[in-house]
């Protein structure tokens, strides 16, 4: 597929790159990502995802616009409120790059819908508010084998890593199950700067565009902390846990379970 | 002992990671450890020593992404 004028100027600032070039963009338009969550870090990801003219950006979120989002979910507007989250999303994606084809699912992802709805897809990137949901997500791309960049935040830190399956650690490698209800206050209960969430979803847009081109070296085998108020950026190296209840060589969880969801609802 | 903890030379005097926490006020099941590059069980907490030069991080969930 060959890019008209409008898209070779409009990608000019990627194709002018050597790591992207025409060949790169090519990839990027051929890319599909999947992305749970149109929320504090869904919104700057798919949003930047859209810019560069992936292809197709897969969305799923049961959630209404809530006037509480707004501080962080830039992708939605105050004439959003009481919307659907995905309706919201896919409509600022259409405005800002006719070229990408968004795929929008208005429910939660759930056991039983995970594997199937992410099949068609490259890669995942984690947007999630809540413990369930991110261990969900994480078993999902290790049983379906998709590349899963995921994304926490709370208050003024925020944690990126990117897990390729059977290569590189995964969440459960560092976090066998999800903590004991309560223990770990939500951003619900505990608030979050809202700039947190542009910084570390623009990160995970930047690791999905690098695995997509094939350039550089990924975040993988690495938990990247960054604490705003200290304004400093931390690079924990990890390995893969042998004995990893998901990932490991004999895993003893080998379909997908599902956590009793939490009080973080608000997202 | 000088210890490397979350990336910081440390001079601690704790015996065991377990203890390690609780000098610091860490509730252990809000934490995960990593000791010397291997993440350890929480139930092993209490019987990993800690020897000069061991590098520790302790790694904390963050569930927020909304």
């Amino acid at each position: 597929m060959a890019m008209n004028d409008d898209q070779i100027k409009r990608y000019s600032r990627h194709i002018l790159l050597p790591e992207v070039g025409g060949k790169g963009q090519k990839k990027i338009a051929n890319a599909k990502i999947f992305i749970v969550g149109a929320g504090g870090l869904g919104s700057p990801a798919a949003l930047y995802l859209a810019a560069a003219g992936v292809g197709t950006i897969g969305l799923i979120d049961g959630d209404v616009v809530d006037l509480s989002n707004l501080q962080r979910q830039v992708i939605h507007h105050t004439a959003d409120v009481a919307r659907p989250k995905i309706d919201s999303a896919r409509e600022k994606i259409a405005a800002l790059n006719p070229d990408v084809r968004v795929v929008a699912f208005y429910e939660r992802l759930t056991a039983a819908n995970a594997l199937d709805l992410v099949k068609d897809f490259d890669l995942i990137i984690d947007g999630t508010d809540n413990f369930p949901t991110k261990f969900l997500v994480n078993d999902t791309a290790i049983l379906a084998r998709k590349p899963l960049i995921h994304g926490g935040i709370l208050r003024f830190i925020g944690q990126v890593m990117t897990i390729l399956p059977g290569t590189s650690a995964c969440y459960r490698c560092l976090f066998k199950a999800p903590p004991p209800a309560g223990l770990v206050p939500s951003c619900q209960e505990a608030g979050v700067l809202g700039a947190l969430a542009g910084i570390i979803g623009s990160i995970q847009a930047t690791e999905a565009l690098k695995l997509v081109l094939g350039v550089g070296r990924p975040l993988a085998d690495r938990l990247l902390t960054y604490d705003a108020l200290t304004t400093r950026f931390r690079d924990v190296p990890l390995r893969r846990n042998p004995t990893c209840p998901v990932c490991s060589d004999h895993p003893t969880i080998t379909r997908l379970i599902e956590y009793e969801q939490e009080v973080c609802r608000t997202a | 002992m000088k210890v490397k903890l979350n990336g910081k030379i440390e001079d601690i005097n704790q015996a065991t990671v377990l203890e390690l926490l609780t000098a610091r006020n860490i509730e252990p099941r809000m934490v995960s450890v990593e000791h010397n590059l291997k993440i350890l069980d929480k139930e092993d907490f209490g019987r990993t020593p800690l020897r000069e030069g061991d590098s520790i991080e302790f790694l904390y969930y963050m569930g927020g992404g909304g």
